[in-house]
């Protein structure tokens, strides 16, 4: 499907979406509450089928922090990017590990390196840093460590 | 952390493999519960490696970061060096001269084929073989001379740069690659005699680990161990970069979703990478290999983001730049982090010995899993 037929169909199945301009793909704009709804019909509908997540990942802007959501379609050979803007003082959006496994792994890494708090995530721990890093989210802007980082 | 050592409350067995251990290649830990001698459950617990390299890139230039990459999948450095130039091209709009592009691809292939040469030793090695590790050290040390003349590294090449690669190929380069081609050709059916057909072999191999291509596409697999699944996923063929859409190559795709079917498409894939080889080594044409790029580079604000095949599967660079000289953000989709959480869903139900064959055909690199 072409970008401007994605989002026809996208815009059919959820109306309250925005979309930003300019990138490589169509960009899908979610509040955190109407994710894992929009998640699901992205999975499951004939038409769209994403059933591949490329990639997730988080982006700390200082004054909040944005989820960035890379979805392919294996069939279908098209791409979107979803990204949903957290609430600066609790930054927690649902989990999508029950529609794509592999958010679960992934998942984890944002938690611990951003502290992003993914609702209903079966398995929230720490996946790579050691213990000891519960509260230290080391890839947020203000993250200062002089022990274990060089500063370049 | 660590979960205690000893038995869980229904009375399961709870050991631990690695951190240091042969058969996970480096430092992977893994907390295996079993029930005589079937997997309940597999939980890798990572880290032992992590450099946090997304992080040193944020205070690292455009032309410094790439060399970051290369100790992440080290089996694959040119093909990470690759996908980064590619992506600060992407954003710079530099156009690569077509001296570059090739040697570029035939450097990317070298290394697909080096990379599968090391996996197939080690494998075989994982299942009690010790010779095949020779056989295949002998072809790969000749691809490493061949990269240690021209990149003058034998691992971490570093090789490509933005705008094309770092100095000219050295004058041997074409004589040797087909010197190494032949050499490939007349030992490609040693390595079929001596494990691919060995009945042993396929006996630990066949119906071990399976995987659905539902699961698979699931799970976010790519690269061998989807197309093993018949996931038709090969980055070079769906999102075609550099020249990729002019060459003649097949994706391979086996059928099978277990061990040995990802076997086959490694063995089969190197053939391709040979056949891709062949193409370009008389057809390198004249010309630059570099454009001309501003000493100082700066990407636009925006997105960017770079999909390439390297020899484990799809490999992603995202950058976010807000317009500076070192990227905002940027994070590496590595192929490893997402095919070794599919590791757990394989593994349940199947006997503690053949989980070192699932690990092998998953041909995990733990720098590249950390990062």
């Amino acid at each position: 499907m072409t970008n401007e037929a994605l989002k026809e169909k996208i815009l059919q199945l959820s109306p309250a979406v925005s979309f930003e301009e300019g990138g490589q793909w169509l960009t899908i704009i979610v509040k955190p509450a109407a994710w894992h709804s929009l998640a699901a019909q992205l999975r499951n509908d004939k038409a769209l089928f994403f059933n591949f997540l490329f990639c997730l990942t988080c982006i700390d802007w200082k004054t909040h922090l944005t989820m960035v959501y890379h979805l392919e379609s294996v069939q279908f050979r098209h791409n979107i990017v979803i990204k949903s803007k957290l609430d600066a003082a609790d930054p927690s959006i649902a989990t999508v590990s029950d529609i794509w496994q592999t958010a679960n792994f992934h998942e984890r890494e944002v938690y611990e390196m951003f502290g992003v708090n993914f609702i209903n995530h079966p398995d929230l721990r720490l996946l790579i840093l050691p213990d000891g890093w519960e509260n230290k989210r080391p890839l947020l802007k203000n993250f200062e460590d002089p022990v274990n980082m060089i500063k370049l | 952390m660590v979960e205690e050592i000893g038995r869980t409350a229904d009375g399961n067995i709870i050991i631990n493999v690695g951190p240091q251990h042969p058969a996970t290649h480096g430092v992977l830990h893994l907390v295996i519960t079993i029930n005589g001698e079937t997997i309940i459950k597999v939980e890798p617990h990572l880290g032992y490696i992590h450099r946090s390299i997304e992080k040193m890139c944020e205070s690292l230039t455009y032309r410094q970061f790439i060399y970051v990459t290369s100790r992440m999948d080290y089996l694959s450095s040119h093909i990470n060096n690759h996908a980064c130039a590619l992506c600060v091209e992407n954003g710079l709009q530099v156009e690569v001269p077509a001296r570059a592009q090739v040697i570029r691809v035939l450097m990317d292939e070298l290394t697909r084929i080096a990379s599968h040469e090391l996996w197939w030793g080690a494998m075989a090695m994982d299942l009690g073989a010790f010779t095949p590790f020779f056989h295949a050290f002998r072809e790969r040390e000749t691809i490493n001379d061949i990269m240690e003349e021209t990149c003058g590294a034998r691992l971490t090449m570093n090789y490509m740069v933005p705008g094309g690669v770092m100095q000219d190929i050295h004058p041997n380069f074409q004589q040797r690659v087909k010197d190494f081609i032949k050499l490939y050709k007349s030992k490609i059916s040693e390595y079929d005699e001596l494990v691919t057909g060995n009945i042993i072999f396929q006996n630990r191999m066949k119906g071990v680990g399976y995987l659905s291509p539902e699961d698979a596409v699931s799970f976010g697999v790519s690269g061998p161990p989807a197309r093993g699944s018949g996931v038709s996923c090969d980055t070079r063929k769906t999102y075609p970069y550099e020249i990729y859409n002019q060459l003649q190559f097949d994706e391979i795709l086996e059928t099978g979703g277990d061990s040995f079917a990802r076997y086959m498409v490694r063995i089969r894939e190197m053939n391709q990478s040979i056949k891709i080889i062949e193409q370009l080594i008389d057809n390198i044409p004249e010309g630059d290999f570099q454009a001309k790029t501003k000493a100082v580079l700066k990407l636009p604000k925006g997105e960017f983001l770079q999909k390439v095949e390297t020899a484990r599967g799809q490999f992603g660079v995202y950058i976010v730049s807000e317009g500076g000289t070192t990227p905002y953000r940027i994070k590496f989709r590595s192929p490893g982090f997402s095919n070794l959480s599919a590791l757990d869903h394989m593994a349940r139900g199947s006997k503690l010995g053949d989980l070192v064959a699932m690990m092998g055909t998953l041909d995990l690199v733990i720098p590249d899993i950390d990062r």
